[in-house]
């Protein structure tokens, strides 16, 4: 039978898939996790640090799901508050001070939706991100792992590229969330998922992201894999010089959209 | 067929699309809306001649064209990338149909109206989202009018005044939509790094990726009086946290006394605010 987009979301949504914390354990040495955002507080559920590769040193970032019920209530079920976006903008910062090289791991259904989420400004604390990540001058990969859910999976993944894993999904909302608002009816999350075109499949015929990484059924096997691929991804970008590499992340987004003719006009 | 469902459905369409008629018909004259704050019964003629503010100061929405003429000098605004139109990138359900239904009543061919104009004399870049036409929401043709009146703002050395009102990324295009909200903040971005002004006026209601990007980015952000401004709908919110919202949640008054907008600005001191911070951010050579 073939896999349907409602699958892939569920398998993205798995808790049988490694979270973001066990990807930089096994992807990285010698990780080393900072924390807080120097304004409000420590949010759990993003994770970030230093760790190195071949030794050099990454500033990596991921949001956490947890891994038993106990620590997914505690990491909010992987739904950061403003502060884990300004913790992760403030590991960023540091990095492009000390020119390391930055990789994000997100899997998060999206910014929570909170009371306290929205006092502490979730809308600003996402815009201050996707902002400031623009124009970084440190080369930035990010790595949808599992879920990639809209404004609060994006203030992590403005990046020079983007790569997704096989069964990881990315949406600029959740099928359920759609189906609810245009259908008045969350059962048609499926059909919703099918028309959302977020597999990772649909994602990179979009050209939203640049390499989806194969899962080969055992999903526990890629890290080594991985770890290569990002070593020569960071090698590549390494040669580039700053003004490079920002009119290359400008024009990454730039040119996604409608088709324009030389014109300028609707294709 | 009921008198009241003609009258209902052709006030409905005067409110949704309209331009303020030349010479209002003595029906247009008669007729009503419901002011959402005080439940007054206003005359349509009381709404036009006041700017679209009840007498109990609730401001009702405004579509593009309407917001333009009340923020700019008479005959100053020229229209910049009218050209473009939404496609349905996605193949998305009714998403077409929706399209056609939406520019026939409206008569824009998107939610953002983008041009230069002058406001009090002052020139500058402007775009102005409009609530009738699909919320406001931003898909690709959004996002690519605002980056193109950014990027000319950029290399024209033009302040940017924008009026945002959104429900957010436009679900219907998908993750092109959401990347809209990355493209649109680069070109600011640029605009800002070039030492340039951007003043964005946030009206009722602004919420989702418009919030979360382009909306939040202003040097200076101004709200409308009672404006819903957040992130996260009030419902979905409410249902994720199971708790009652406290009054006045996610409006311009709360987001003023949290510390994320500069300032409440009425609808009558707009025009003045806004060509005065225009004016006290002239580029200034260093002495």
């Amino acid at each position: 039978m073939k896999t349907t987009a409602y699958d892939c979301v569920q398998m993205a949504r798995s808790t049988k898939r490694p979270t973001g914390t066990e990807f930089i354990e096994k992807v990285f040495s010698d990780f080393i996790e900072l924390h807080g955002d120097r304004r409000f507080a420590d949010d759990p559920a993003i994770v970030g640090g230093i760790a190195t590769m071949c030794g050099t040193p990454f500033t990596v970032i991921a949001t956490e799901k947890g891994t038993n019920t106990k620590d997914r209530v505690y990491r909010n079920f992987g739904a950061p508050n403003p502060e884990g976006y300004r913790k992760a903008l403030r590991l960023m910062k540091q990095a492009e001070k000390f020119r390391r090289p930055i990789v994000c791991f997100v899997d998060t259904s999206g910014a929570f939706c909170g009371i306290g989420a929205e006092e502490r400004g979730q809308g600003q604390a996402i815009a201050e991100n996707i902002l400031e990540m623009m124009t970084l001058k440190t080369p930035i990969l990010s790595i949808v792992i599992g879920e990639g859910g809209s404004g609060g999976a994006l203030a992590l993944a403005v990046a020079d590229e983007v790569w997704m894993l096989e069964n990881a999904v990315y949406s600029v909302i959740s099928p359920e969330g759609c189906a609810s608002i245009l259908w008045k009816n969350s059962n048609k999350a499926a059909e919703a998922a099918q028309s959302l075109k977020l597999t990772a499949e649909d994602i990179y015929g979009l050209g939203v992201v640049e390499r989806i990484i194969p899962e080969k059924g055992d999903i526990h096997k890629i890290f080594g894999r991985l770890g290569t691929d990002i070593y020569s991804w960071y090698r590549r970008y390494m040669e580039y010089t700053d003004e490079e590499l920002l009119e290359a992340r400008y024009q990454r987004f730039r040119k996604i959209g409608i088709e324009i003719d030389e014109k300028g006009l609707n294709k | 067929m009921p008198i009241n469902w003609i009258f209902k459905k052709s006030r409905n369409e005067l409110e949704k699309g309209g331009r303020i008629p030349d010479a209002a018909t003595q029906e247009e004259v008669e007729m009503t809306q419901t002011c959402p704050a005080c439940g007054r019964e206003v005359p349509l003629s009381e709404v036009w001649s006041n700017n679209f503010v009840c007498s109990c100061g609730h401001c009702f929405r405004m579509n593009a064209r309407q917001r333009i003429d009340f923020l700019t000098d008479k005959d100053s605004f020229e229209e910049l990338f009218g050209e473009l139109y939404s496609t349905d990138v996605l193949d998305f359900p009714n998403y077409k149909e929706k399209l056609e239904s939406i520019c026939q009543s409206t008569g824009e061919t998107e939610a953002v109206v983008c041009g230069t104009a002058k406001i009090n004399g002052e020139l500058c870049a402007l775009f102005v989202m409009n609530p009738y036409f699909m919320m406001g929401s931003m898909g690709t043709v959004v996002g690519e009018k605002i980056t193109r009146l950014f990027e000319y703002a950029t290399e024209s050395s033009l302040p940017v005044v924008g009026c945002t009102v959104s429900g957010g990324a436009r679900m219907q295009e998908g993750i092109l939509s959401l990347m809209q909200m990355a493209k649109t903040s680069g070109a600011v971005k640029r605009h800002s790094d070039a030492g340039n002004f951007y003043l964005v006026i946030l009206t009722d209601p602004t919420t989702g990726g418009v919030t979360a990007s382009f909306a939040m980015d202003g040097d200076i952000i101004l709200a409308e009086p009672g404006a819903t401004i957040g992130f996260a709908g009030a419902r979905v919110i409410e249902q994720t946290v199971r708790k009652k919202l406290p009054a006045g949640f996610q409006k311009a008054e709360f987001l003023l006394s949290h510390g994320f907008i500069d300032k409440i600005v009425p609808r009558s001191e707009q025009k003045k605010v806004v060509s005065s911070l225009l004016e006290l951010h002239h580029r200034r050579k260093r002495a």
